[in-house]
């Protein structure tokens, strides 16, 4: 739909005349490279400078948390694979946490075990598409396939075990859908394997290249404080110095008997952010090496009715998606469905801070900023 | 601090404060009116010092809107639930954009979704609808779009 | 390659009056110098793709015809046959106009060039002055083709490329004078007949070395070629200042581009890697006779793709550079730099210490 009245309004001048300053105004998306999908930037440029950025959400918004009010407590999960569709399992781990907490369900270890397994695989490949993407976004066009050949093996994994390759729909309240496939653990090991040789090429082709660093240090700066008041969460905040790691912080499933690093950077800048992403692979890679030849015998599922229903009351639970703090937020009225369902989702959080950092910033920053931020923009719409 | 504690130092905050039990957190209700003064020392108490919000709803209860804030504190990592009850006809609470920045985007989904209106809101603007959609707020129960709304 | 056009100039002028044999001989070069411009366009852009697949652990091309190789003619053939679509609000003559300006420049910089012994349109005596004042007009076509889009993004684009290619030429200017200093002619045969006995990058010291790396550097940045490809910028400025264009307007530009690369690779292998001279080590050696017999064109071809390589290795490799450090760059570093140099080099030339 063309929104171009509502988006110049009497406080932003026209493009190329009215206030009498030399203010250009350009609407970055919906479709443009370097946004990732279908976010609406209206940027008030300077010459070359950012003086402000006005996200305009919506282009795919399915209204996911009205729906999730008609569906039942099997079904709704289904439909957040679908909000942030890189850590498909990581939104289905949290629907079911929620799920469980409400039912007082004890999820068999198995289970607790496969799904962080699944959830530290979702978080390495969608690092590793940030990563390829922000090397493009930067301007170096290469890494994204490095980056694909990686994550292609991963998907392939999914794919054996879950049946499919994005949105896996894996979670279940009180377990897992179905066990792991019999060649999950070597095809895991051999994924693992060929990542520790191959990570040093991320390193030594967008780390260490003098052009990236130069890009990325001191831009897109954002306090401790700042990031906090804004609701940042996951690596973005974590490269302000901020402690938010849920997997840390409230621990789930077997997260805390885990031996594995939060990882903090307190640069603030946009480097800061993509060195804890970077960082966060190893760490991923260490609670896989961890889990994966040390998964219990027993069942993958709980034992529960063909029909959920929750008690009167509200029930939250918080999960670490490869993007910050996932919440589901939700409101039983007793019946078998929803009675509002909020998703506290990271990307919402985590764009309403860009404005902040872009501000004086060059438009090549802009780009890069958005890319540290990791934005996926069905999270960010729901 | 616990829960409990937490109770009693809200209680001299703001005596009309009332709780609910049950719930994760400590859940607090309270009168729309006095949010923003009890937001501010929420924010700048030294012991209390909530200074990350993290989620920001409402929530159509049919005969009235509840807002709900998810509060939490990055130092003492101390979470409380605040919830005000608004009319549903005329429903208006004061806006924290000014101490929490999160709630600017956030408060801006529950006014076109809900239609709360967020008095001196810095930038009160329709962000994820397109332009048309004021004052239709589809999250509510009873909103019907015959057009385009699929029944499941 | 020189008996053949000598017989044919002299059969030419045996044959009819003067200035019909003239007329006769511009129209074979123009013919030449279009085709040369297209098959240019063709190889460069197979070898673009087959590069950055080989990069990117990818295949590249390689349905349409033996390894894909008639890859580039299908999608010339769909450009040519597209609709030119001229957008509402443009500005219509110069819309139109800037793809050819950005052509004509890329194919008279052809006129100077030696493509083999004795195998030269036009030796003019001052060649090397000739390319860098006439590639530097094919900056009107673009800031043109920006402003007349009518487009934000295309106008910053070409603001950008109008920056960058106005500074850059500087250094590539001064990086070329540090090797005219020491042959002293601007005419490119003479450049290449002073490498007779080395080429300049051998025989040059220290301040050919470090002109030939400042040479690679500005030319990368004078052709728009990542990691200096701001005007384009994909993920900034979605195309740039051919954001509007489409189809054979589009493919001017594109074509005019490798064409400039293929121009400066060019001009970089006769000033500093002698140009069609092949590879001597000492006098009347064994291996300078096997040298020899390699024909002097592929000499020149192979250097020249040898530094085409180089630059799209660059691009397939680096991040881009911002406007601003983009420009440090150039005035704080580059620029300093090829003066100290050329003063160097002109030291160098007046004590004969080169070889």
């Amino acid at each position: 739909m063309y929104r171009e009245t509502s988006i110049v309004n009497e406080s932003t001048p026209t493009p190329f005349s009215g206030n009498g300053e030399s203010d250009m105004i350009i609407n970055v998306g919906p479709q443009h490279p370097s946004t990732h999908g279908v976010l609406h930037l209206i940027i008030t440029l300077n010459g070359e400078t950012v003086k402000k950025v006005e996200p305009h959400l919506g282009y795919i918004h399915r209204s996911i948390e009205k729906m999730c009010e008609s569906l039942t407590y099997r079904q709704f999960i289904y439909v957040t694979s679908r909000m942030d569709y890189l850590s498909a399992h990581i939104n289905n781990h949290g629907c079911a946490l929620c799920v469980e907490k409400g039912m007082q369900l004890e999820v068999p270890p198995r289970a607790q075990v496969i799904r962080v397994l699944m959830d530290e695989l979702t978080r390495l490949a969608s690092h590793q598409l940030w990563w390829g993407a922000l090397a493009m976004d930067v301007g170096a066009l290469t890494p994204f396939f490095l980056a694909f050949r990686e994550r292609e093996m991963i998907n392939d994994i999914m794919e054996e075990t879950c049946g499919t390759r994005l949105t896996m729909n894996y979670m279940v309240p009180g377990g897992v859908m179905s066990d792991i496939h019999p060649d999950f653990q070597k095809k895991v090991h051999a994924f693992i394997d060929h990542f520790k040789k191959k990570i040093h090429e991320y390193d030594e082709l967008i780390t260490d290249n003098i052009i990236f660093q130069n890009r990325t240090k001191g831009v897109g700066y954002i306090s401790k404080e700042d990031a906090i008041s804004y609701g940042m969460s996951g690596p973005s905040a974590r490269g302000s110095g901020v402690q938010c790691d849920i997997r840390k912080l409230y621990p789930y499933e077997v997260y805390d008997k885990l031996q594995f690093d939060e990882i903090i950077e307190a640069g603030g800048d946009s480097f800061s952010r993509y060195m804890v992403r970077i960082k966060e692979m190893k760490q991923s890679m260490s609670v896989i090496e961890q889990l994966i030849d040390n998964i219990p015998e027993g069942d993958f599922q709980a034992k529960t009715k063909a029909v959920l229903k929750l008690p009167k009351g509200e029930f939250y639970s918080r999960v670490e998606t490869a993007r910050g703090e996932l919440g589901v937020y939700l409101i039983s009225e007793g019946g078998t469905t929803p009675y509002r369902i909020k998703f506290r989702s990271p990307g919402y959080c985590n764009l309403s801070a860009l404005d902040h950092m872009a501000r004086g910033q060059k438009i090549g920053d802009l780009v890069a900023i958005m890319g540290t931020l990791d934005l996926v923009i069905p999270d960010i719409d729901r | 601090m616990t829960r409990e504690e937490l109770k009693i130092k809200i209680t001299d905050l703001l005596p009309s404060a009332t709780f609910e039990e049950g719930g994760e957190w400590l859940n607090v209700q309270i009168d729309p009116a006095s949010w923003l003064p009890f937001a501010e020392q929420l924010k700048k108490s030294p012991d209390l010092l909530f200074d990350y919000l993290f989620c920001v709803t409402c929530i159509d209860w049919k005969t009235h809107l509840t807002m709900v804030y998810h509060l939490s504190s990055t130092t003492f990592r101390h979470t409380i639930v605040v919830k005000a009850k608004l009319d549903r006809n005329t429903p208006e609470i004061e806006t924290v954009a000014h101490l929490w920045r999160t709630a600017e985007f956030n408060e801006r989904e529950a006014y076109e979704m809900f239609g709360v209106n967020f008095l001196h809101h810095p930038d009160l603007r329709l962000l994820i609808l397109p332009e048309g959609w004021e004052g239709k707020n589809p999250m509510r129960k009873d909103f019907e779009d015959p057009v385009n709304m699929i029944k499941l | 390659m020189q008996n053949i056009t000598d017989n044919i100039h002299d059969w030419l002028y045996a044959t009819f009056n003067p200035t019909i044999a003239m007329l006769i001989e511009f129209a074979i070069i123009g013919a030449l110098a279009i085709g040369l411009f297209a098959m240019l366009g063709l190889v460069l852009i197979y070898m673009e793709r087959k590069v950055s697949a080989v990069m990117q652990l990818r295949l590249g091309p390689n349905r349409v015809g033996p390894k894909g190789i008639f890859q580039t003619t299908a999608d010339t053939l769909k450009l040519i046959v597209k609709e030119g679509m001229t957008p509402n609000g443009v500005d219509k003559l110069l819309f139109n106009l800037a793809p050819f300006i950005v052509m004509i420049v890329a194919m008279v910089v052809l006129a100077p060039l030696m493509f083999a012994k004795g195998f030269q349109i036009w030796d003019i005596n001052i060649g090397v002055f000739f390319i860098t004042a006439v590639s530097s007009l094919s900056v009107i076509g673009i800031l043109m083709a920006g402003w007349a889009s009518n487009n934000k993004y295309s106008l910053l684009g070409a603001m950008r490329s109008g920056a960058q290619i106005v500074s850059y030429e500087l250094s590539a200017g001064l990086s070329i004078l540090a090797v005219i200093v020491l042959t002293g002619s601007l005419k490119l045969s003479e450049i290449i007949t002073s490498q007779e006995n080395g080429w300049w990058i051998f025989k040059g010291h220290l301040p050919v070395w470090i002109a030939f790396i400042i040479f690679i550097i500005a030319v990368t940045a004078e052709t728009n070629r990542a990691p200096f490809d701001l005007a384009e910028a994909e993920s900034e400025l979605t195309a740039g200042f051919h954001t509007e264009y489409s189809g054979m307007k589009f493919a001017l530009f594109f074509l005019a581009e490798y064409v400039n690369i293929f121009v400066v690779c060019a001009l970089g292998a006769t000033l500093f890697l002698g140009g069609w001279m092949p590879l001597h080590f000492g006098t009347g050696t064994k291996f300078n006779e096997v040298m020899d017999y390699i024909p002097s064109s592929v000499w020149f071809f192979g250097k020249t793709f040898f530094l085409i390589f180089v630059i799209m290795w660059f691009r397939w490799t680096f991040p881009r550079l911002r406007i601003d450090q983009l420009l440090n760059l150039e005035w704080k570093y580059l620029l300093p730099i090829s003066m100290i140099n050329l003063l160097l080099a002109t030291f160098i030339a007046i004590m004969k210490w080169h070889f």
